[in-house]
């Protein structure tokens, strides 16, 4: 449970997962986001980092030595781009939509860059911390 | 066709079977799944309008299958490009089932989690109430006390052989083996009722919590246990004498839905589909978490990656389930089943009613909850469909800042166009059926 934690920025990244795929990580086991709006003092960030509003949590696994290496990414709010992981690991096509989806994190190069979990149609970005719970209006297509 | 093992070959590994997959091969196979584009990269809406845009001499039709299909596990929905009855590229098209769980989770104290999580994987419930209980405990800094570590394992065994039975009785209604389902459904259901017996409820246990498990082992679950383990393997083999070696089921699932380790390597795919390709991975075996490192037991690894081969190790997974119950009634510990810190646990019920400070304390655990520390950490345990993860972010009070669920029948479904890619639409359903999708988890 120990997995080692890796803080990559955000032109470093392709790179850095490049390096460690060809290092023994040979999957990427999860790709997900966390917005940190209303806990932006993070105590476990070092001081070189810039904390930013969305961190990007990508987690890859080495078969061979039996490690984890989770690495984080800052994406700031007024531009949520970060480079596609697809190229390297196919498999996080969908991981990577269902960011998108839920924080509109844009991933650059990514092949389909739709909704994947709520409706085509939808507005806003469920998870992220300002949008509440409870409070929008139900959307059907059928009413409109 | 291909030949494929019998089931007794279908074997199990003796020791690191082939983990030889370099990254090379690995990023070979990441070009070739990107290249063979096996996957339709259209709109949800487009079908329609592609179809009427196509001229008169197109071959190829796109073919909607889904949502609400007996075959689909659930309410997937599978956008598929046909020519004649050949499925040339597809999409599966997900979300039908989303409620926003990881949203309601942010709401949610750390007793009440897992209370979520468990109507995730509605089929193996309780892995799901396990990976959400490990995270809360790393980030507390907890250590469990033996026997709710052992009473967790017995637990997870008996919900993967409920979930392989399961899976046994979908996989021959898909392939028309109807009798098969309710043969699948009556073992499963036994299964289950042991289970109630334990927790209270069929499905939805919320059993496994954090510090432990919510009540002890009841009287008499020895016996329960030892009645169902005893019952089982002769079942097990009229599932053999049903299904393995007939005709007409053989000709169904061999050779169909083949894919190879380093593909699956390049999806992310773990569990009997990444097993089946021959690549010894259990996360039971290869990180153990729990008490797993104390029991003996054997990863069941297939040999050419089709339908069949996931058909087999999920078989025989039953009986390795089975083994490892029957070490785990040996060695069941005695002592607490849930940690004795009066921070996270709740006083004795019969010291409720003779002391205040017991009542305060009882209410206030389970109306404000329990602080956990700041962090964030991975957590993830074998289910029966691969790696379930839960990343869990605390930001120092009662409820996650952030708890995400890595499912993986999520993850799984992507091998779905790769799987389906140049066969006949009717095994298109053997293929779902085989990747075992349990669609509560892929859309949380």
């Amino acid at each position: 449970m120990s997995d080692s934690v890796l803080h990559v920025p955000r032109d470093q990244l392709i790179e850095t997962v490049s390096r460690l795929r060809s290092e023994g990580y040979v999957s990427a086991m999860d790709v997900t986001a966390v917005d940190y709006l209303e806990h932006p003092v993070r105590g476990d960030l070092s001081d070189e980092i810039t904390a930013e509003r969305f961190e990007l949590v990508v987690t890859l696994i080495s078969y061979e030595a039996r490690t984890r290496i989770r690495l984080r990414v800052q994406v700031p709010a007024d531009d949520p781009v970060v480079p596609t992981l697809f190229d390297l690991y196919p498999g996080t096509e969908a991981l990577e939509r269902e960011v998108a989806d839920m924080f509109g994190i844009i991933f650059e190069g990514h092949p389909d860059p739709t909704r994947i979990l709520m409706p085509p149609d939808w507005q806003g970005h469920p998870l992220r911390k300002d949008f509440s719970v409870g409070c929008i209006p139900v959307q059907f297509k059928a009413t409109r | 066709m291909n030949s494929s093992p019998v089931i007794s070959d279908a074997v199990v590994s003796p020791g690191d079977v082939s983990r030889d997959i370099t990254s090379d091969v690995a990023s070979d196979a990441a070009v070739r799944c990107r290249e063979q584009s096996a996957v339709l990269r259209i709109g949800e809406d487009d079908g329609e309008r592609l179809e009427a845009e196509a001229s008169a001499n197109d071959t190829t039709m796109i073919m909607n299958m889904g949502p609400q299909h007996p075959s689909t596990h659930g309410v997937l929905r599978l956008m598929l490009e046909m020519e004649g009855e050949t499925v040339l590229r597809s999409k599966p098209v997900i979300g039908y089932l989303h409620t926003g769980m990881e949203k309601t989770a942010e709401t949610l104290t750390y007793l009440q989690g897992p209370t979520n999580v468990t109507r995730m994987d509605y089929a193996a419930p309780l892995f799901g109430e396990l990976a959400f209980s490990l995270a809360t405990e790393a980030l507390l800094g907890l250590d469990l006390p033996p026997r709710a570590i052992w009473i967790r394992m017995l637990m997870c065994e008996l919900n993967r052989i409920s979930s392989h039975l399961l899976f046994q009785a979908t996989n021959g209604m898909d392939i028309g083996a109807v009798s098969m389902m309710i043969y699948g459904w009556r073992e499963r259901e036994e299964t289950l009722r042991l289970l109630e017996t334990i927790t209270g409820l069929r499905m939805n246990h919320n059993y496994i919590r954090p510090g432990g498990v919510a009540a002890d082992l009841p009287d008499g679950w020895r016996d329960e246990v030892l009645g169902l383990i005893d019952k089982l393997p002769a079942r097990l083999e009229e599932f053999d004498a049903l299904l393995t070696g007939q005709p007409i089921y053989r000709e169904r699932l061999q050779g169909v839905g083949v894919i190879n380790s380093a593909e699956c390597l390049a999806l992310g795919v773990t569990g009997p589909i990444l097993r089946s390709t021959g690549y010894a991975w259990d996360l039971r075996r290869d990180m153990p978490y729990l008490a797993y490192e104390k029991l003996d037991f054997d990863v069941v690894v297939g040999t050419y990656g089709d339908c069949f081969d996931r058909y087999a190790i999920r078989l025989n997974e039953i009986r390795e389930s089975i083994r490892i119950v029957a070490q785990i009634l040996d060695q069941m510990p005695a002592g607490d089943y849930r940690v004795q810190d009066k921070k996270v646990t709740p006083p004795p019920r019969v010291r409720i009613d003779e002391s205040m400070e017991a009542l305060i304390h009882h209410f206030k655990i389970f109306t404000e909850g329990f602080k956990v520390p700041a962090g964030e950490v991975y957590a993830a345990v074998e289910s029966p469909r691969g790696e379930l993860g839960c990343y869990m972010v605390s930001d120092g009070s009662g409820v996650p800042y952030r708890m995400h669920i890595r499912g993986p029948s999520f993850v799984n479904l992507q091998t779905l166009p790769h799987l389906m890619r140049g066969g006949m639409i009717a095994d298109a359903v053997a293929v779902i059926s085989s990747v075992d999708p349990i669609m509560g988890e892929v859309d949380r």
